[in-house]
């Protein structure tokens, strides 16, 4: 037995207490390295992102930067924010509503302090997961064709 | 007029559980005899609700271009079961449907909980009703589906092509079915910590209801995985996304109480830690709630953009949880002492099982809201996503996994076989796969590893219960306790199998081409035009074949006019050995067109294994509400 009746009382406290302190504290210790933080290729050209840490990418695709490789599946494009332009490379099937002159967000890491190797491209206007980031310039544009306004 | 009519009832029925809150109050504090009152109001509110709720069905399946919701999210060009569906494809319907489950469930509390003595019963519709009033508010003042557009718009804007799937008219209503379900669960706990009665009757009465409301967010949740799989083109089941998490978190809790609350039935032991996870159930469903319809997140689930319905939802978890933390606060050192149990029995193992529920509730819950707190107190914007979930919740469930092959095994009270001994076979099967598994697949990372090993362990574990027991007379809620622990390792097989065996292939091909992913020889044919209802399409022609006959594939690309829009619909070819998933994508200046494909052996176990889950469930429904109708007969 778990001790007598009181005691056993005070030994599931101490328990849910110390779960729940062992969740707050395995999540400190989980997000510590592996919350990817959303930067701008300003951020970027000022030395905010680290190298090789998971982190998205946010910014428009630059006119005339869209070039597909050899191979026809890998792109390069470059992403800029007016301020700073940052040289990204992605394998895969870019989302149907990826554009030049067009909002994206990038998921990936930079490889040494210059090209973004994107995993996944989240486009603007991409209604299936449009990243938050975006989600105010959405909002407005939303906001125009409303019947209600 | 049929717009008038449903929002009349639901000011009626606004109306009417204001009263009933107001009558309850007065019942429980003895002023009043209002019990049949009460009862009569909550069914009342439940039918009313349901009437405003067919009334939307009716504008949409009429078009009627007058109503704002129906312009602003149909078309009168779309398939029939769109229109219909479309109904609760939006914000304003969607919390229709919410508000009528709640008042539906209200209703039946009424109904069904009738043994419970009479001022809980009446103290839990009380709540229900407060409950109620609340999301009736925000429906009537924040999100009223009824709005007319004056003039009538000439054509609607029509639904997002996305949600134009069959999936779409299960998935929504399945998931409300299940988090809203747990409206009664919270309802019943407010009820029995004022009444003071929180004994095993008490959990006898809750237990269907949370039986019914896991069984449903189960379900939703393993539909709503495989809609993500096939519709969104990423060969992914779970994306660890926000709105994912706002499903998961309920579903967590829930499995915590349904455990719970068997102990407190059996064994009249855990009663506040059972009444807290009520509490914490429901909240989780209002904070799903809030995460998906506040608009604080992007999505495909958030339709509105409108910052005060946010506030507003927001205002209303506070107002609930914070009265039932109180009150949980005030009455759970009055309730009596549970009785004492030993170290090594069925009982202890339900507590640890419990703990480990509630961290990993805990770690998803901070992870998934962490972006917010984080953007809200910093400013700095981040995302948290699969590198986090699988690296903290994921050895958390491994060693749930491992409780769930033994506890069942333990008896009530305490055990005094040599239980490990039962064990030997399935330990030894995990042990063995787990050597196969370092060996042949080095490559998959360990938490991989140590899934495929659970789930050979998992498998035979979750049937010995069974053992040496006649079939025919085993309870159904044994069967059921089988089944569902069964389900959850054909699930972990088929997770760790996608994990471990999927080869892709990622190409951009000409017509004539051949490539070859896993075992399978595909050949490209070509792409066609082809068009639907309401889209037109780019179609490729795939041919597959692995040794014997050859299967046709037909992966689109697809334009939607109202709004515009593109998707890709990914075809899937499913065997008994595994799926094989194409998708198409641009075509390039050469005349190549980009394909990518994927060999997934296993990997429908992981739904297959979500379904016995929910089956698991039913029987075990089943069985009690079978045991309960003799209990009543013979008494």
């Amino acid at each position: 037995m778990i001790g007598r009746p009181k005691h056993q009382r005070l030994v599931l406290v101490i328990l849910a207490i110390v779960a729940v302190l062992g969740a707050v504290l395995l999540a400190m210790w989980g997000l510590q390295d592996r919350a990817a933080y959303f930067y701008t290729p300003a951020d970027v050209a000022a030395g905010k992102a680290t190298a090789g840490r998971a982190m998205r990418l946010g910014g428009m695709v630059e006119e005339g930067s869209v070039d597909r490789d050899a191979d026809g599946v890998t792109t390069r494009f470059v992403v800029e924010d007016g301020e700073a332009r940052v040289p990204v490379i992605f394998r895969g099937i870019l989302p149907d509503l990826f554009r030049e002159g067009s909002g994206v967000v990038a998921e990936g890491k930079l490889v040494g302090s210059k090209t973004f190797v994107a995993d996944n491209i989240l486009a603007k206007h991409d209604e299936r997961y449009m990243p938050p980031q975006l989600g105010n310039q959405q909002a407005e544009h939303e906001a125009g064709q409303t019947l209600k306004r | 007029m049929t717009a008038e009519a449903g929002l009349a009832a639901l000011w009626l029925a606004a109306a009417l559980s204001l009263l009933g809150l107001f009558l309850s109050i007065l019942h429980v504090r003895g002023k009043l005899e209002a019990d049949r009152a009460v009862r009569g109001l909550a069914i009342v509110q439940g039918l009313l609700c349901l009437f405003a709720f067919v009334m939307l069905l009716v504008v949409f399946a009429r078009t009627d271009l007058s109503v704002l919701l129906v312009a602003s999210n149909s078309h009168s060009a779309k398939p029939f079961i769109y229109k219909i569906a479309g109904a609760w494809g939006n914000h304003e319907g969607s919390m229709l449907l919410w508000v009528t489950v709640l008042g539906l469930s209200g209703a039946a509390m009424a109904i069904f909980s009738r043994k419970l003595p009479s001022r809980t019963l009446i103290a839990a519709l009380g709540a229900q009703a407060a409950l109620a009033l609340g999301f009736h508010a925000f429906l009537l003042l924040a999100s009223n589906p009824f709005a007319r557009l004056n003039p009538p718009a000439p054509e609607g804007r029509g639904l997002n092509p996305l949600l134009q799937d069959p999936g779409l008219a299960f998935h929504p209503p399945t998931l409300y079915l299940g988090y809203v379900g747990l409206s009664v669960a919270f309802s019943l706990a407010v009820g029995a910590m004022l009444a003071g009665e929180v004994d095993r009757q008490l959990a006898r009465a809750m237990r269907p209801w949370v039986l019914g409301a896991w069984i449903f967010l189960t379900l939703g949740i393993t539909a709503g995985s495989y809609w993500a799989y096939y519709e969104l083109g990423w060969g992914g089941w779970w994306f660890w996304d926000p709105v994912e998490n706002a499903s998961l978190m309920p579903w967590l809790a829930a499995t915590a109480l349904l455990h719970s609350v068997a102990v407190l039935a059996a064994r009249n032991a855990l009663k506040a830690w059972t009444m807290m996870l009520a509490v914490i159930c429901f909240t989780m469903s209002m904070v799903g709630t809030f995460l998906v319809r506040s608009g604080i997140l992007t999505s495909v689930h958030s339709f509105a953009v409108d910052p005060t319905r946010g506030g507003f939802i927001l205002a209303l978890l506070g107002i609930y949880v914070t009265a039932a933390f109180v009150l949980f606060a005030v009455r759970a050192k009055t309730l009596r002492e549970g009785a004492p149990f030993e170290l090594v029995s069925r009982e202890a193992g339900i507590v640890v099982n419990n703990l480990l529920l509630t961290v990993i509730l805990g770690v998803v819950f901070i992870g998934t809201l962490y972006p917010l707190m984080a953007e809200a107190v910093t400013g700095e914007k981040l995302s948290v996503g699969a590198p986090y979930f699988n690296a903290v919740a994921g050895p958390l469930a491994i060693l749930l996994g491992i409780l769930l092959a033994v506890g069942p095994l333990l008896s009530w009270r305490s055990e005094s076989r040599p239980v490990l001994r039962k064990l030997a076979l399935p330990a030894l099967a995990a042990a063995t796969v787990l050597v196969i598994a370092i060996l042949a697949w080095p490559q998959a990372t360990i938490l991989t590893k140590l899934g495929l090993a659970l789930a050979a362990g998992l498998v035979p574990a979750s049937i010995l219960p069974l053992i040496g027991r006649n079939p025919f007379r085993t309870p159904l809620a044994i069967w059921g306790m089988a089944i569902a622990h069964l389900g959850a390792g054909v699930a972990v097989a088929g997770m760790a199998a996608d994990s471990a065996f999927t080869t892709e292939k990622l190409t951009a091909a000409r017509p004539g081409e051949t490539f070859e992913v896993g075992p399978w020889l595909v050949k490209f044919e070509g792409v066609a035009p082809v068009a639907g209802p309401n889209w037109t399409a780019v179609e490729a022609e795939l041919r597959a074949s692995r040794g014997g006959g050859v299967h046709v594939l037909r992966p689109q690309t697809r334009f939607f006019s109202d709004p515009p829009t593109e998707t890709n619909e990914a075809a899937i070819k499913t065997l008994l050995s595994g799926q094989l998933y194409t998708v198409v994508g641009q075509a390039d200046a050469e005349g190549r067109w980009q394909l990518r494909l994927w060999w997934k052996p296993l990997v429908t176990l992981i739904w297959f294994g979500g379904a016995l889950v929910g089956l698991g469930g039913l029987l075990a429904l089943l069985g009690h509400a079978r045991r309960a109708w003799r209990r009543r007969a013979y008494a």
